[in-house]
């Protein structure tokens, strides 16, 4: 599956849960009783209030609409779903995302994306501390900044940011691939800047396509940062920085 | 965990509501914290007159006690407040030490009123009847544990100046270092808890002359841990992370209020809050608000 902002919209039948009326684990647990063919595609969700954990752990390709702020975990482990926030999000936004797409339209919380292995992470305004931590194969493309520590440890995918990162982006970074419209505040252990090859511009367009931003932004104005791969096996020099 | 709240408001139209809306605040952040529950008011106050907030034992006669040393206490629960002229402070806690020794003054102040008990935040809040006081700015506290035990004594806010108060989650690493420097400077921290130390290195500032951001900003430099800290004063309210930002922080700004919360929710029931600016208070960084500004 190759989601992005541009899927088609649901032609299912729409769902409306207030959560200021029906609790919280009633409405995950009707998602997570979805079958793979439901035609229920398209849930809109009311007053979430910054309830925390609010449809994590989706196992089906639905569409879901938050409209307002919510609170931690929401869209934990996301697999398939489009899940829509129309408000800011708390800690851990699709924290292990493993598929789907989640769109935050205000800012994000920390730890935004997590862990997480796959799927695309947007988010409208600024990540704070820790976006991409651990991250495993998920895109992510923030629109404002990244607050310190972004990246951190990250294994696989992409993290796009259009403004600027705080400070240690990428500290001790495997594989993934950062790329960074505005200033970083510093650096981490072992994170570099690298060239923008073609690959690396032909990359950068498609993650910036799947967001809906491409021709909107131009990828000249990116840097490339990575690993300098001296820290992934314990050499006793580098005691250091470990 | 811990959860901590605070209400700081630009405008005299919502005073009335200042307790029931930290109220609300407090009670859904009771899942961060069912220990234990305290919370600070600016009220109102006299020209010339200092409020003493008193707690005794449970059953503890406010009434009589008030009549022993001529000035009425208004009784809550296990807490009581009373007011009495600046020039006989002195000798009102004199009087009190002899005929309640059990009874003691934890918050002093031309305004301040601080109660705090073991509890569920919740029950804690009715049983001072918190949702019927007004004022223009309170903080608030509901507590997990750490680093000390669970009693009052280690239920925040924690008060060590007049009108001064702070909450805090989170735990500082250099307490004992810093406890012994402010020993030496006179300050005198009677409980092992490591914020308590927090709020009287801020007093020990601004008693130096900083202003509540100055002292906030001098705090980034000498305490050493993890901290998100909510400060109230006789008319400022300030908020401050360590650099790398452990502990949740929201806040939301409005015409009306500067509020804080550990978790967004806690602020999702507040007046206007559809409309408000909405953030993350960034890490190291001061805020701070003053109302005579």
């Amino acid at each position: 599956m190759n989601l992005s902002l541009k899927s088609a919209g649901s032609t299912g039948e729409e769902t409306f849960v207030d959560l200021a009326h029906t609790p919280l684990r009633e409405l995950n647990g009707a998602l997570h009783k979805l079958a793979a063919d439901t035609n229920r595609t398209l849930w809109k969700i009311a007053n979430p209030a910054g309830r925390h954990a609010i449809a994590a752990g989706l196992d089906v390709p639905v569409t879901i609409e938050i409209d307002g702020p919510v609170g931690y975990y929401c869209a934990g482990m996301n697999k398939q779903a489009r899940i829509i926030v129309h408000g800011n999000a708390g800690v851990g936004v699709a924290e292990n995302m493993m598929s789907g797409l989640v769109e935050v339209k205000g800012d994000a919380s920390q730890a935004a994306g997590a862990t997480a292995h796959g799927g695309l992470l947007v988010i409208d305004g600024n990540a704070s501390a820790r976006c991409g931590i651990s991250m495993k194969g998920i895109d992510i493309v923030v629109k404002g900044g990244v607050g310190h520590m972004s990246a951190f440890m990250a294994q696989a995918g992409t993290l796009t940011v259009l403004g600027d990162a705080g400070e240690a982006l990428g500290d001790s970074l495997y594989e993934a691939k950062l790329f960074v419209r505005g200033s970083v505040a510093s650096l981490g252990a072992d994170c570099v800047e690298k060239e923008m090859r073609e690959e690396h511009k032909a990359l950068l367009a498609a993650k910036l396509e799947a967001a809906g931003l491409l021709g909107e932004v131009d990828i000249s104005e990116f840097r490339r940062y990575g690993s300098a791969r001296t820290l992934y096996h314990f050499h006793v020099d580098n005691v250091s920085s470990y | 965990m811990c959860g901590i709240v605070g209400l700081f408001l630009k405008q005299p139209k919502l005073e009335p509501e200042l307790g029931a809306l930290l109220s609300q605040m407090l009670d859904i952040m009771c899942d961060r914290g069912p220990d234990s529950a305290g919370f600070a008011v600016y009220g109102a106050g006299s020209p010339g007159f200092v409020k003493l907030t008193l707690r005794g034992p449970a059953g503890t006669d406010f009434a009589a006690l008030g009549a022993a040393i001529g000035h009425p206490v208004t009784a809550r629960d296990t807490h009581g407040v009373l007011s009495v002229p600046a020039a006989e402070e002195a000798a009102v806690r004199a009087a009190l030490a002899r005929l309640a020794p059990e009874v003691r003054v934890v918050g002093a102040g031309a305004r301040m009123e601080l109660y705090k008990e073991v509890g569920l935040p919740a029950d804690v809040a009715r049983r001072f009847h918190l949702e019927a006081m007004s004022g223009t700015h309170a903080i608030g506290h509901t507590r997990m544990a750490t680093e000390s035990a669970v009693t009052t004594d280690g239920a925040h806010p924690f008060s060590t100046g007049p009108d001064q108060c702070l909450v805090h989650n989170g735990s500082l690493s250099n307490h004992a270092g810093v406890r012994r420097l402010l020993a030496r400077e006179g300050l005198e921290v009677t409980s092992e808890n490591d914020s308590e130390v927090a709020a009287a290195y801020l007093t020990y500032r601004m008693r130096g002359g900083d202003t509540l951001g100055q002292a906030l900003e001098h705090s980034l430099g000498d305490l050493d841990g993890f901290y998100t800290f909510v400060v109230g004063t006789e008319s400022g309210f300030g908020v401050l992370r360590d650099p790398i930002a452990c502990k949740p922080a929201v806040m939301a700004e409005t015409d009306d209020y500067v509020a804080f919360a550990s978790e967004y929710r806690a602020l999702a029931g507040l007046p206007g809050i559809e409309t408000a600016r909405v953030f993350e208070p960034e890490p190291a960084k001061v805020y701070f608000w003053d109302r005579a500004a």
